[in-house]
């Protein structure tokens, strides 16, 4: 660690996102994922000769989105640019991307960081591109194209050299990918590829002004894997120049397996894509009104609602962090709070803990979807609204939750159907308690003798006698009162 | 029966019943048939054109027949024409069947419109001979030694030799009116924007338009009357309603305008081509028209300029010809980088590769902003000049090429050369304005002189009027 401390970590993203728009960027072919090989294609997005694009007006509505929610400056007039190179699943020969011009420029995102502080990280522009489509190598026959992604939009985030080490890089692009799912304008599954990450990194000794040589990282498709591979490369870089080296300018893939990152052949890299203002489309002219349309449209973003749930439901930060991580879970947490019968900070408190423990195990465990969760927000809600009203206690609740994950019905039906209201009433409790205690004769003497410890015992033995159907409090004050006679 | 007849004319003849889109149909197929030595058709539509000819006439008779029912159209290979061959003149796609219309053809189709075949030109519209196809020389009717211009020379033949009523060709610098000039015809440029450029295979994006040739002035107007307007799938295609061009071919000159550029006019003008415009520029003043000699003062830079930009677009639009997907892959390819290399190396013809070399190398890193960035201010410096003279007069005139058809060989190995035979024409295509060939005369060898029009954006009309008032003119 000492060593690392010399030495200072400096670490720019460029994130590309899939848009879940639902036609291409520059045809109207379907951006279906998972369809046929070489179905979703036209002739446009094939690059047959004589073919024109035409922009999809929602690639710049949804990259205006990430721009303004990100604090951008959106340029009045932006223009797309040709990123010449030739390879097999680029059928034009060329991409369609911004260079000069982009539509979005000089932004921020806030992350926080392990100490509760706050960085801010900067954003020099976001653009919009289409995506190439797949090459296929791992088969027995020669490399097979498939080219239904060709086409497909994306908006490329390139940040500010502003991060220092993994973790901030690990917390940016967590950012990242919050705000994109918060603004529904991508899936941000990086597993699949629908949010990619190359960083650039250097090093150079702390204090210093002047930035080392940087190596570009590629390859790394899970947030894990970016916030290792980056560990790593800093540590490699240090590594060199500490035995009197210097780093190289060169890209490398890192290899999630073998947990190292290595050098691509810098014949494969040398590439000069001769970027020109692409003639076949016009300048993108993005008026006031355009801006102020998609501003006021703009969803609540995942900073101002982790806000928003501290202030409304009372919640810890630590509850408010966890709920508001992903929209559809805060969405859900949101749903349920908003059935319950009781509109304190102990319901909010209390359907808080079921969302984080019970919804979350289960979410987790069998990798289900938020939004598929058996259990509905209303039913939850209901559940809850059943433990405050004293018809089930904390415990039956339990039971209800597993029956509403397999059954999916509403908990009064389940608690009916079952039989397990909760017992309150006074006087059934007390002749329940008074054979427990006739039963229990010895332990009720070394109770009265100074054993008080023994007080849960009974408690349990009441429960056992009621089949965890008695309200708990209840039989806490019957037992107090009796053992104290 | 004129083949060469006005297609109003025409037109009445088979409302009356008097002639059949077959027979003139056949007539022309008779006509490709005879002189198929000039080369100037690479496919033909036997078939389908008489059974399309044949229906046209069922469709006339029974009433509610298009705008062009009866005119029969050439078309230049370069425009796509779904299950037809789309060659571009090169080996590359020698066996490339388009799989869509372009907008053109659907537009001509949906006029009634009878499509005869594809006409050969050169290489991906490089060149102003025709000598760059692949499939051989184009050669000029009037005589047969002789290029008929190009880079579209097969459908200013078509015309010329009566084997259809018009064609389309495509103009990057020069390529629908240069040999429009050398065969004796009318050749139009539109403005660039006035006609949907899906489905024209490209060759430099922002300069390429489609146009028609023709007999007449009237015919230019009839075909460019349909095939303009919006597309939606252009995005370059401009939102303006198409004028009644025929409408303002009223012959009436009197008050117009018209600027002759000094630096067009100067010592280094063929002597027979600037007596022959002078004729032309006294019939118009004796009928009222005013001529005013203006400046377009950065002419000088108008050819390298076009060879800066037309090149670089032009790497990047070919880039897509890789053996990959579809055209020419070499057989000898043994892996992913020598199937690119090899198969473009065989594929492309010389001219092609010299202009993609030359536009790849403006557009390297560190030779950009010396070449491409500052021939794209000289591009803007030069529409200005345009719309500086516009402020003045309705339309200019100028020659349309330093000389008459030259003969085949003659510059084909000087590329220099051949390239200033678009110094009248270029300017138009850098500044997007529409420009027309009108016939103007011979020369001592009775070989055709032209003369171009350049109007103001979008306003063909104007062109046609002067042109149409010419055409009456001896």
């Amino acid at each position: 660690m000492a060593m690392n401390e010399k030495y200072e970590a400096v670490i720019g993203l460029e994130v590309h996102a899939q848009l879940l728009t639902n036609s291409k960027a520059f045809c109207g072919c379907t951006t279906k994922f998972g369809n046929t090989p070489n179905s979703n294609v036209c002739p446009v997005c094939l690059g047959m000769p004589g073919v024109l694009p035409v922009l999809n007006k929602n690639l710049v509505e949804f990259t205006l989105k990430m721009g303004l929610a990100t604090h951008c400056r959106i340029a009045p007039k932006s223009i797309f640019a040709r990123k010449n190179y030739f390879y097999p699943d680029l059928p034009k020969g060329y991409q369609i991307s911004q260079y000069e011009e982009p539509i979005c420029q000089n932004g921020y995102i806030d992350v926080e960081l392990k100490d509760g502080s706050t960085k801010r990280i900067g954003i020099t522009r976001i653009h919009m591109e289409e995506d190439a489509g797949k090459s296929i190598h791992d088969m027995d026959v020669d490399t097979l194209v498939d080219v239904n992604r060709c086409g497909v939009p994306l908006m490329e985030i390139v940040s500010e050299p502003d991060m220092r080490t993994s973790h901030e890089a690990y917390q940016y692009l967590s950012a990242i990918k919050q705000i994109v799912t918060y603004l529904g304008i991508c899936d941000g599954n990086m597993e699949e590829g629908s949010l990619r990450c190359d960083a650039n990194v250097s090093v150079r000794r702390t204090g210093e002004k002047q930035f080392g040589t940087k190596t570009e990282v590629k390859n790394m498709n899970s947030f894990r894997n970016v916030e290792r591979a980056l560990e790593y490369e800093i540590n490699r870089q240090i590594a060199v120049i500490e035995d009197g080296g210097s780093v190289v300018q060169e890209t490398l893939l890192w290899d999630a397996d073998k947990n190292v990152a290595v050098s691509m052949r810098s014949k494969e890299e040398a590439h000069d894509y001769r970027y020109f203002p692409e003639p076949d489309l016009v300048p993108v002219l993005v008026d006031q009104t355009w801006i102020a349309n998609v501003k006021s449209a703009l969803p609540e973003l995942p900073a101002e609602r982790r806000n928003r749930f501290v202030d409304t439901f009372s919640l810890p930060k630590y509850d408010a962090d966890i709920l508001t991580l992903e929209k559809e879970l805060a969405d859900y947490y949101e749903e349920a709070a908003a059935k319950l019968a009781k509109k304190d900070s102990e319901s909010y408190k209390s359907i808080s803990n079921w969302v984080m423990t019970d919804v979350l195990r289960v979410v987790n465990e069998e990798h289900v979807k938020v939004n598929d969760f058996p259990i509905s927000p209303e039913n939850l809600a209901a559940m809850v609204n059943l433990i405050g009203e004293g018809v089930i206690s904390g415990k039956i609740a339990k039971e209800v939750f597993e029956e509403m994950l397999k059954t999916k019905e509403h908990p009064r039906t389940i608690v009916d159907q079952k039989g397990l209201v909760q017992v309150s009433d006074a006087g059934a409790l007390e002749k329940i308690i008074d054979e427990v205690l006739a039963n229990n004769s010895d332990q009720r003497e070394k109770y009265r003798s100074g054993k008080t410890q023994l007080f849960g015992f009974f408690v349990g033995e009441t429960m056992k006698a009621t089949k965890g159907r008695a309200n708990p409090k209840i039989v806490n004050d019957i037992l107090k009162r009796k053992l104290g006679e | 029966m004129n083949v060469n007849e006005p297609f109003d004319v025409f037109r009445a003849r088979l409302n009356s019943g008097e002639e059949s889109c077959e027979a003139r149909t056949q007539q022309y197929l008779s006509t490709i048939s005879r002189r198929k030595n000039l080369n100037a058709f690479l496919s033909v539509f036997e078939d389908e054109a008489l059974a399309h000819a044949r229906s046209v006439d069922k469709k006339i008779k029974a009433g509610g027949a298009g705008h062009l029912a009866g005119m029969v159209v050439a078309v230049k290979d370069v425009i796509c024409m779904k299950g037809k061959r789309t060659t571009c003149g090169s080996k590359v796609l020698e066996n490339y069947e388009a799989i869509y219309d372009a907008a053109v053809i659907e537009k001509l189709r949906a006029a009634d419109a009878i499509v005869i075949g594809k006409t050969n030109m050169d290489e991906f519209a490089m060149g102003s001979s025709t000598e760059n196809s692949a499939f051989g020389p184009v050669k000029n009717p009037i005589d047969e030694t002789r290029v008929p211009g190009g880079s579209s020379g097969g459908s200013a033949v078509a015309v010329a030799a009566g084997m259809s009523s018009t064609s389309l060709g495509s103009d990057t610098g020069g390529s629908i009116r240069q040999p429009a000039g050398l065969c004796g015809i009318f050749g139009m440029k539109p403005t660039y924007g006035r006609v949907s450029r899906y489905g024209l295979v490209a060759f430099a994006s922002s300069f390429d338009q489609i146009g028609p040739f023709a007999n007449s002035a009237r015919d230019v107007a009839h075909i460019l009357k349909v095939i303009a307007g919006h597309d939606e799938r252009d995005s370059t295609s401009a939102k303006l309603p198409v004028p009644d061009y025929l409408a303002a071919m009223n012959r009436d000159v009197e008050g117009m305008k018209i600027g002759l550029p000094i630096e067009y006019f100067n010592e280094a003008l063929n002597p027979e081509i600037r007596s022959v415009l002078e004729k032309r520029i006294a019939q118009l003043r004796d009928h009222g028209a005013e001529f005013i000699d203006v400046s377009l003062p950065h002419s000088e830079y108008t050819i390298a300029t076009y060879y800066i930009l037309a090149t670089a677009e032009a790497s990047s639009n070919l880039a897509r010809y890789d053996g990959a997907r579809y055209g020419y892959r070499s057989p000898y390819a043994k892996d992913l980088s020598e199937m690119y290399t090899k198969s473009r190396s065989e594929g492309f013809g010389a001219e092609v590769k010299r202009r993609i070399m030359l536009g790849t190398y403006v557009l390297s890193a560190g030779y950009y902003d010396a070449h491409y960035r500052k021939a794209q201010k000289v591009r803007r410096l030069i529409q200005k000049d345009f719309f500086d003279a516009f402020k003045k007069v309705d339309c200019l005139m100028t020659p349309i090429s330093p000389t008459t058809a030259f003969k085949f060989g003659e510059k084909v190995d000087d590329p220099l050369q051949m390239y200033l035979s678009d110094i009248y024409t270029v300017s138009a295509n850098l500044a997007g304005i529409p420009g027309i060939s009108v016939p103007a005369g011979v020369d001592r060898q009775n070989l055709p002189i032209g003369l171009q029009l350049l109007g103001k954006q979008f306003d063909e009309s104007a062109l046609l009027k002067v042109a149409d008032f010419l055409e009456q003119q001896e």
